[in-house]
């Protein structure tokens, strides 16, 4: 090879690269930035939530040649789970054309990105967690705590718990230890807790463990003292396996631990042994590879050698399983909105619209392939969370078993509570509450 | 109000804190060892923690019997901590210590990483074999496994004593950590020494990284234990086996005594700072700590 040809490839390898890489989006693409984190100390579970959401894209751009033709695109921005990597990958993302929606699946990312993804409109999903009060889209119109939000799953362990004990007027009485992580996430159901308490006369004492959370002795030998009837695991990271550990060693029974969603991974009873048998935690979504979307996407992503994880038994674990789902209702609202606004890239304030007319019932859900995966979203226009219903799956030392029957939280109850709490918030940023009229005005460019 | 007082509880709290507290140690004497020689706090050990624990539980998961893998994991992190002094910290010596903290700071980030490209993300338990059903004493609950802990951490503040007041590179240890300048006087080799902490600070980090990884699990954050180490080295001082074990156990006791008597008074989950209140005023009393060298300077 000549000098010159040599400059020649050079030059062409590098006009290519460029092309890729140029923040460009065809008229047939829908583009999702994902701000994932694959290294660092929440790598465990962000492998398997990123690697569930781009197998169910995957799945959709193989099997259907993308939604009704519109390919799906992404591209990963690595955040380590670190705020401010996060923000700077939404810098770098954002000027990418055709840009469906958000899912950074972190509370502090999620923070730091509300008011630049409402000026944005581009709608920001937080599945499972973010601010409760997000659930009202009359002030928080792009941010989407899909399934469940800390009020909700606060309501449904208490619920489940009531179900253990013979009915909720069965609590009265009863005493609840919730040992939560010493964070603004852990302490954020402190509140509702007590609510709950005062409401069906049971007692409750909230016990704060310090981030990481790798000590937890004198917690809980407190908890011993106490003698709860149940102990609630409001944990993070390190903090759960430790818990359990620990529970163990004081000599507290697992099986009267229940978990909430942050809690409930493969990741949190692992590393505890054999001290988490038996432990029982919440969740949106099923554990298990059993449900015929899981079955296709091992058939057809795997099977063309596509799939996203590394270690296939890591298929159907619980991250993967909330990837999977967080994939599901990302992509039905493109379709819904596509249904209204034409099968082509949409804006982003367009797949909001989507979100807010996302009803999947349990006979669509089962036609998705998801029937027991997940139960069923009923997103409206002013509540962003959709009345997920939630389960509780039990440890066996090998793998998580569903142990209830899909329960409702007590979403009446909550919901003025959580219309206050955002009404404060729109006072204190100055914002007008947004009307029915207001949601279905759409940016159509 | 004192016939009320639950002394049983309070002696539960107090046994437990201790332990917790020998736990602290462990990780605390690979920071002596490196700080007493060459005067570098060496950030690294948590990240040389996380790696030692890491790979071996990687390698009895792909079917190295325990022995063996502890074999390994041993020569690999004595290599490492070799290879830490020659490729880092020979280059860097005469260096001001900020330089040669800033290193080990840069290089724990780098074993971090490196023991997530090599062995993945995945979080492991590590079962030692040590049933930790609690045991009762005296109506008193005590923990098996923290009992094996303490007593294997007794074993190897032992073997680190024999060894540095009985063979030859222990003494040589010895004259180094009393003064550099003297040793290279009288023709001790300096690197060999260095060398020779490394590979002992390796086999610390492998015994603390084991028994920390049976009681958290083999995950990243176990790199974080090492924020429970400082309060105990600024208490026992920086450069004290002795000061280690004591200032481990009184940091473990005195936090879990205040998180479970006065912490409601303060929002609860105050073990964490209330460490470093301990030492903070340890230090303002002892600057150079319980039993650390006192610096004596010619002005």
């Amino acid at each position: 090879m000549t000098f010159l040809s040599t400059i020649k490839a050079a030059a062409l390898s590098a006009a290519m690269i460029v092309s890729v890489a140029l923040p460009a989006a065809h008229a047939d693409e829908q583009y999702f930035p994902l701000q994932s984190y694959r290294v660092g100390p929440y790598a465990a579970g962000g492998t398997g939530f990123f690697g569930g959401f781009i197998d169910y894209l995957n799945l959709i751009n193989i099997r259907d040649g993308g939604v009704n033709g519109v390919k799906l695109t992404w591209d990963e921005c690595e955040t380590q789970y670190e705020v401010e990597r996060g923000v700077e990958c939404y810098e770098r993302q954002k000027s990418h054309a055709g840009a469906a929606a958000w899912n950074p699946l972190s509370v502090g990312i999620a923070y730091a990105m509300i008011d630049r993804i409402t000026a944005d409109k581009v709608p920001l999903i937080t599945v499972n967690h973010g601010r409760t009060d997000s659930t009202d889209g009359r002030v928080f119109p792009y941010v989407f705590p899909l399934l469940l939000n800390p009020y909700s799953e606060t309501s449904g362990i208490v619920n489940y718990i009531a179900s253990k004990e013979g009915g909720i007027d069965k609590l009265k009485g009863k005493k609840i230890v919730v040992l939560y992580h010493g964070s603004p996430y852990g302490k954020e159901t402190i509140p509702i807790y007590e609510l709950l308490a005062q409401k069906y006369g049971f007692t409750v004492q909230q016990i704060e463990v310090p981030h990481p959370g790798n000590e937890q002795q004198s917690q809980w030998l407190t908890i011993r003292r106490a003698k709860p009837d149940f102990v609630v695991l409001r944990g993070w990271g390190v903090m759960n396996p430790v818990a359990l550990k620990t529970a163990v060693k004081v000599g507290y029974p697992v099986d009267h631990i229940v978990g909430n969603v942050w809690s409930n991974s493969e990741e949190d009873v692992i590393p505890a042994g054999d001290a988490a048998k038996g432990y029982t935690a919440i969740t949106t979504q099923a554990s298990g590879n059993s449900y015929p979307v899981v079955q296709e996407i091992v058939k057809t992503v795997y099977g063309a050698g596509k799939g996203n994880l590394e270690d296939k038994s890591r298929i159907g674990s619980v991250y993967h399983n909330l990837g999977i789902v967080n994939g599901i209702l990302n992509v039905e609202a493109i379709r819904v909105a596509q249904e209204k606004f034409g099968h082509r890239t949409l804006t982003g304030d367009e797949v909001r619209w989507g979100f807010e007319h996302l009803k999947l019932d349990p006979a669509k859900v089962e036609a998705l392939g998801a029937k027991d995966l997940f139960h069923s979203i009923n997103v409206s226009w002013d509540n962003h969370e959709g009345e997920g219903y939630v389960t509780f799956q039990q440890w066996d030392g090998k793998k998580w078993n569903v142990v209830s029957d899909w329960i409702a939280p007590d979403w009446a109850l909550l919901r003025p509570i959580i219309e206050k709490s955002a009404e404060a918030y729109a006072k204190e940023k100055g914002i007008k509450l947004r009307t029915a009229d207001d949601a279905n005005a759409v940016t159509t460019n | 109000m004192i016939a009320d007082f639950d002394y049983q509880f309070f002696i539960e709290v107090l046994v437990g804190g201790l332990l917790s507290g020998v736990m602290y140690s462990l990780v605390a004497i690979g920071f002596v060892l490196i700080y007493k020689t060459s005067g570098v706090l060496n950030f690294a050990q948590g990240a040389m923690l996380l790696f030692a624990a890491l790979t071996f539980v990687s390698l009895v998961e792909r079917g190295i019997p325990f022995a063996l893998a502890l074999v390994i994991t041993f020569a690999i992190m004595v290599t490492m901590g070799v290879a830490i002094e020659r490729t880092v910290l020979r280059p860097l010596t005469n260096k001001p210590p900020i330089t040669l903290f800033m290193a080990t700071l840069g290089l724990s980030y780098i074993i971090e990483g490196a023991a997530q490209l090599i062995w993945g993300t995945q979080v492991h338990g590590l079962d030692l074999g040590i049933e930790d059903v609690p045991l009762e004493i005296g109506g008193v609950l005590i923990s098996q496994f923290d009992i094996f802990a303490a007593v294997v951490a007794a074993g190897m503040v032992l073997l680190l004593s024999l060894f540095f007041r009985y063979t030859r590179i222990g003494l040589s240890f010895r004259a180094v950590a009393d003064d550099q300048f003297a040793a290279l006087a009288v023709g001790l080799r300096l690197p060999l020494i260095w060398g020779t902490v490394w590979a002992a600070a390796g086999l610390v980090a492998l015994v603390a990284g084991l028994l920390w990884g049976a009681r958290l699990g083999v995950q990243f954050s176990l790199s974080l234990v090492v924020l429970k180490a400082l309060p105990v080295l600024v208490l026992g001082g920086f450069d004290s086996i002795l000061g280690a074990i004591v200032g481990g156990l009184l940091i473990g006791a005195s936090e879990k005594l205040a998180e479970v008597y006065i912490g409601d008074y303060f929002g609860g989950g105050i073990e964490s700072w209330f460490a470093y209140v301990v030492a903070l005023v340890f230090l303002l009393i002892r600057p150079s700590g319980l039993f650390g060298q006192k610096l004596v300077e010619r002005v």
